[in-house]
């Protein structure tokens, strides 16, 4: 050993000078790549800016019409865009109720199922669910909706509360639907959010005599809320945009009610419905529809905001 | 004292001069065993090193004594481990009543992301803490200062524990444990992460718990078991990679004149 390392000094020394080339060689593969992926990161970037641009250009449109106007459009009660009524609030209030029954589906049952994964499960029982629940976000929303539409309002939900104190098509039905959708999202977040809690915390928990549920819920849970918080927040937006279902079972017009058991069409459910519908692309209902969507547009850009900010003020660092 | 002479006191003495006793322990990771036919027994209000090289399997005996090992899948004892006269590995025994009297103080630092109060209310609170917020006060008070930490620490009890220095966090966690007054303190390498300063400071802590709880210590330092215990167990691998005990005795006796000529060998720094 000794000995090698004495030759090679040696015939280090002996390498004439100028002789090493430390210039670049060109590595044509590696620029080739770095082109590549950067027209993947442009062209991504770029389809989000045009899709934003357009939606402020149509909304524009609508804004500047002289048949609306500003106070109207987030001041009153009544969408009907055929006699000219164009007031945000129905569509805004059945979307934040579908959207919060969904949620109080989906945090309570998606953050058990964390709990579960993380703290119960054996390493096999967790080997076999994980991918199922992964299975469960790839069902189509159709699928869900349809769902709602034939099975949890007739069977459940007027089986529960009686035929004829719920509307076929209803609010509650489609939130919980909803709510079941986002589970797996909200699950998959929240178990990611536990599973990075060092173990030397549990330990600690243990070692002062905590039983596994005082270990998940009075150390881990804490100790992870920023990233369950922020999967609340995803699944939140999630639901927000979410459209199919809320467009087959939440019903197909604008109402103000604060009622679950009666129809009412969502943000997304209207859009939905209009643009699938014959109207002239120059009528101020096509336009609307955009208008609809920039205030969607902002409700999630705010919730995908909180989400970082949470993130932040909230986030433990660990080693 | 040798093994076999520590072994022949008989088991009836456990309740009074021994805090916990071991008796022909194996410790199984799934099918591979980690530790091999160990005795011992441990003397009520002293302090007790294991000592040995990396992977000679005093920090798993060690963990044995609280249950701590039931967390890691796969792993199983045979054997007894007497607590008061009862073996914590019985079907009847809860591990959670085990680990409430015998605490542990861990290699790195962990205290809760909660206050420096919260911190310590932690284990009387899941104990059914029922007292008053003067009583709860008191006790916090008197944990901190059990661990010496309470004139660091009394400006800011509500601060987050997490912010304070790795050795002030180490002796909060001591203080956690002495918070659920628990008899037995498993120390398994308190100071391995913390500077030379905060090290004696854990080390003139341990002095002073001796007079009211029995400690165990895992350490790689073979000075500060010499420094602080007052019995010694030294672990080394055998053949077939399981760790055994090769000699336990008054630590005096080990460090001057060991019977074994591997501890003799380990002590002077010939290998390890």
């Amino acid at each position: 050993m000794e000995q090698k390392a004495h030759v090679s000094i040696e015939q280090a020394a002996t390498i004439p000078a100028g002789a090493v080339n430390l210039r670049g060689r060109r590595r044509f593969g590696e620029r080739m790549i770095e082109i590549i992926v950067f027209i993947c990161g442009a062209i991504s970037i770029f389809t989000t800016t045009a899709i934003v641009v357009v939606l402020f250009q149509e909304a524009w449109l609508f804004f500047g019409s002289p048949e609306v106007d500003l106070i109207e459009f987030f001041g009153t009660t009544r969408w009907q865009p055929e006699t000219g009524r164009f007031g945000i609030w129905p569509l805004m209030t059945s979307t934040l109720l579908t959207s919060i029954i969904a949620l109080m589906v989906a945090v309570p049952l998606g953050l058990g199922a964390a709990i579960y994964l993380s703290e119960y499960a054996s390493p096999t029982a967790r080997g076999y669910l994980k991918p199922i629940l992964e299975v469960l976000a790839g069902v189509p929303t159709v699928v869900y909706g349809y769902f709602a539409l034939t099975f949890v309002t007739p069977v459940i939900l007027q089986g529960l509360l009686g035929r004829e104190n719920v509307e076929i098509y209803n609010m509650l039905s489609a939130g919980l639907t909803m709510g079941i959708m986002i589970l797996p999202l909200m699950a998959s977040m929240s178990e990611d959010a536990l599973s990075a809690v060092p173990r030397s915390l549990r330990e600690g928990s243990y070692g002062l005599g905590a039983t596994r549920l005082e270990t998940s819920v009075r150390v881990v849970v804490p100790a992870a809320l920023s990233g369950i918080l922020a999967a609340v927040i995803v699944s939140m937006s999630r639901a927000v945009g979410e459209t199919m279902i809320v467009a087959l079972a939440a019903g197909a017009g604008p109402r103000f009610t604060f009622n679950p058991l009666q129809a009412a069409e969502t943000m997304t459910g209207h859009i939905a419905r209009i643009s699938g519908g014959d109207i002239s692309y120059a009528s101020i209902q096509y336009t609307s529809i955009f208008a609809i969507a920039l205030v969607l547009f902002f409700m999630t850009l705010l919730l995908n905001l909180l989400s970082g900010w949470v993130v932040r003020r909230f986030r433990e660092v660990y080693e | 004292m040798t093994v076999a002479e520590i072994s022949s006191v008989t088991t009836a003495q456990t309740n009074g001069r021994y805090a916990v006793e071991l008796q022909n322990t194996h410790i199984y990771y799934g099918s591979f065993r980690a530790v091999k036919d160990v005795s011992l027994q441990i003397e009520r209000q002293r302090i007790t090193a294991f000592i040995g090289p990396s992977g000679c399997g005093k920090s798993t005996v060690l963990r044995a004594i609280n249950r701590m090992n039931d967390l890691i899948p796969g792993s199983r004892l045979e054997g007894r481990i007497l607590f008061h006269g009862k073996n914590i590995y019985d079907p009847d025994v809860d591990p959670v009543e085990v680990r409430r009297r015998i605490g542990m103080v861990f290699q790195k630092p962990n205290p809760f992301p909660k206050s420096i109060y919260d911190n310590i209310m932690f284990g009387p609170r899941i104990n059914g803490w029922r007292g008053t917020k003067a009583q709860a006060d008191e006790l916090v008070e008197r944990a901190l200062r059990g661990a010496a930490i309470w004139d660091e620490v009394k400006d800011k009890l509500h601060q987050p524990g997490t912010a304070l220095s790795g050795g002030q966090q180490q002796r909060l966690c001591i203080a956690r444990a002495l918070a659920v007054q628990p008899e037995v303190i498993l120390m398994d390498e308190p100071c391995s992460a913390l500077d030379p300063i905060s090290t004696l400071k854990i080390e003139e802590l341990m002095l002073e718990l001796r007079r009211n709880y029995t400690i165990i210590i895992v350490t790689h330092n073979m000075q500060q078991a010499s420094r602080v215990s007052d019995y010694t167990a030294f672990f080394l691998m055998d053949a077939d990679r399981a760790g055994q005990l090769v000699e336990y005795g008054p630590t005096e006796q080990i460090f001057t004149s060991p019977n074994d000529k591997r501890t003799e060998d380990y002590i002077s720094g010939r290998f390890g």
